[in-house]
């Protein structure tokens, strides 16, 4: 019942004065399924998030969604499709939850329009499929990281698009809420079909989560695939320059990265045990 | 769009609907006792002063019949001076409140960040240099007010522009203009001290017809460009990229919103001069009163217009001296001020 809107990069290129970030890159969403981007730091993950939500123009090339040029659309027609949280967005002060909440309603309504059922619904359904019910009331500033993220995306919720963008959603979180947050946005996934796309910082929890893996590196994509193609030895060294071992995760049977540094990385030979059940949130 | 992950989901439905209505109905009352306020204090200042008028009559001159004595009393010296209040205290709490929920910082207010002075020094300079009057003076505040907008959000920008930075250059540039302002009015053939005290400060003292009008018909033709605007900018508070993921155009909707807010600001000034600190007080006195998360516009343009009114009507009677309105609004802002940077250091933030 959800239309599947299709997402791609053609030969873009962006940057920032006169710094080049990501130069002729060709990029396809997969609709209806998860896709996270990982790269080391500033490699241009979240410009290339950036403009696919029209936040930043493209020097070369194009964001298309549904064959069309995103930077051309009507900026409430495309935001009643695509969503994005980006990375640390502000909540007014002393606002309440649910008000909060209520701001995802912007694309649905006009310059006069007002506040409707259909608004109220789409609230109240965002706050609960977020758990975020019982917080209705109280104000954001108040929350836990955790408590606030569920929050923060469940305003996005509200925006009630097909596609949802995410630009690190788990930073500043503990391990428990990670995998929260992280389960929380694959029943969306599963529930109501939506396309979603983060980039994340951890390599496990991008391969435990993703459908679709892409590795950025230098501004340019370097593996994309599902994850048991993508996160190689070879990719991780090639993308973050850093040696390791990849072993089948004993939780979720996707790979699992142990990186190999120069102290506590046993004997020759030897290599790393991994011994925990979620090694992963360390 | 798709189903609800759960069923109708009516217990949070309710409780979000009644925080809404909630919200709705506290807007609702604070605007309408404010608008009371207003009309109170409005009617007030056309009653009273050294000689009382009953209301009666004071209608008879609004209606435009010829009463002896009131209908120059009420007709010429309150009734522009009352209007004016009015409309200047609304445009100044409007413009301010404006920038500092686009800004997202409460110390960045027109008066702070020197466009009040921009707009002051060029109508000073206009008024005693060049000798103009009417509409040339309002056209040369705004394009200076403009100019000073410009010149600081030049200045503070570096990889965008960050509120701290902005609000500094603002208060340098603005006492750079106010002491053009001084030179000027030094300068000035007569030395008239009530016209000097207009630009310094802001006063009400003398206003006329002549000085009023532009300013009604700027409130009335900006006014609902902001107040058009007024969702996309409660969507900014949200931060830039929120709003834009949200189907905002962040960058013209800035710019509507500095070019009209900037022309209230300076055809306020041009009649009235740069009432102290009104613009810088409305926004956080009504945000206190309507409570966090709704659109501030019309509390803080009512606010604005409340506190120009009680301001001239307690510095024209409750001193034995008669104080302009700017020193009275004057005394009650500079505290503020103190309040808010000592608070935003304990807190260890940036501004």
């Amino acid at each position: 019942m959800t239309l599947t809107h299709r997402l791609a990069a053609e030969r873009l290129t962006l940057g920032y004065g006169d710094r080049v970030v990501i130069s002729s890159l060709d990029l396809a969403v997969p609709p209806g399924e998860i896709t996270v981007i990982v790269g080391a730091n500033a490699c241009g993950k979240s410009t290339l998030l950036r403009s696919m939500t029209r936040l930043l123009a493209p020097r070369e090339g194009r964001v298309v969604l549904d064959g069309k040029a995103v930077h051309r659309l009507p900026a409430k027609e495309l935001a009643r499709t695509l969503g994005l949280l980006p990375q640390s967005p502000v909540a007014p002060e002393g606002i309440t939850v649910s008000d909060l909440v209520g701001r995802g309603r912007h694309p649905h309504q006009g310059v006069f329009s007002r506040w409707n059922a259909e608004d109220d619904a789409a609230v109240a359904a965002a706050l609960d499929a977020t758990h975020t019910a019982e917080l209705a009331d109280r104000a954001v500033d108040e929350l836990s990281g955790g408590q606030r993220q569920r929050v923060w995306i469940a305003m996005a919720l509200a925006q009630q698009t097909d596609l949802l963008l995410l630009d690190e959603p788990t930073t500043f979180l503990d391990a428990s809420h990670q995998v929260e947050v992280l389960d929380l946005l694959t029943d969306l996934n599963h529930a109501r079909g939506t396309t979603i796309v983060m980039v994340l910082h951890d390599l496990n929890l991008a391969a435990r989560y993703a459908d679709h893996l892409i590795a950025v590196a230098d501004g340019a994509l370097h593996a994309a695939g599902a994850p048991r193609e993508v996160l190689t030895e070879t990719t991780v060294k090639a993308v973050f320059g850093l040696d390791s071992r990849v072993i089948e995760d004993p939780v979720s049977g996707r790979p699992l990265m142990l990186p190999i540094g120069r102290h506590h990385s046993g004997p020759p030979g030897g290599g790393p045990k991994a011994t925990g059940p979620d090694p992963a949130h360390g | 769009m798709s189903a609800p992950v759960t069923s109708p989901p009516s217990a949070t439905l309710r409780a979000v609907v009644r925080g809404r209505s909630r919200r709705a109905a506290r807007r609702r009352l604070v605007v309408l006792v404010l608008l009371v306020l207003v009309v109170a204090g409005f009617a007030a200042s056309l009653m009273y002063g050294q000689t009382y008028y009953p209301p009666g009559e004071v209608l008879r001159v609004i209606g435009g019949e010829q009463v002896p004595g009131a209908s120059f009393t009420v007709g010429r010296l309150r009734l522009p001076r009352a209007v004016l209040a009015v409309v200047a205290g609304f445009s100044f709490g409007l413009a301010g409140v404006t920038f500092q929920t686009m800004l997202r910082n409460p110390l960045a207010s027109p008066d702070i960040i020197g466009i009040s002075a921009g707009a002051s020094a060029a109508a000073a300079i206009a008024i005693v240099t060049l000798s103009l009057s009417g509409t040339a003076v309002s056209v040369l505040a705004i394009g200076a007010g403009l100019g000073v907008a410009l010149l600081v959000y030049g200045l503070a920008f570096k990889d965008g522009v960050v509120g701290t930075r902005l609000i500094l250059i603002g208060i340098g540039i603005s006492a750079m203009l106010d002491s053009v302002t001084s030179y000027v009015l030094s300068r000035a053939a007569e030395w008239d001290l009530q016209e000097a005290m207009r630009w310094l400060t802001g006063s009400l003292n003398g206003t006329t017809w002549e000085e009023t009008v532009p300013a009604v018909v700027a409130l009335a033709v900006l006014a609902p460009v902001l107040l058009a605007c007024g969702r996309d900018l409660s969507a900014l508070r949200l931060g830039d990229d929120t709003a834009a993921a949200l189907g905002v155009r962040v960058e013209r909707t800035r710019i509507t919103l500095i070019v009209a807010a900037v022309g209230l600001i300076a055809f306020a000034t041009a009649a009235a001069g740069p009432i102290a600190f009104v613009a810088f007080l409305s926004g956080p006195i009504a945000a206190r009163l309507v409570g966090p998360g709704s659109s501030l516009l019309v509390p803080a343009g009512l606010v604005g217009a409340l506190l120009v009114l009680s301001a001239d009507f307690v510095g024209q009677f409750a001193f034995a001296h008669r104080y302009p309105v700017g020193v009275v609004t004057g005394v009650l802002g500079a505290p503020y001020l103190l309040y808010l940077i000592i608070r935003t250091h304990r807190s260890g933030g940036s501004l």
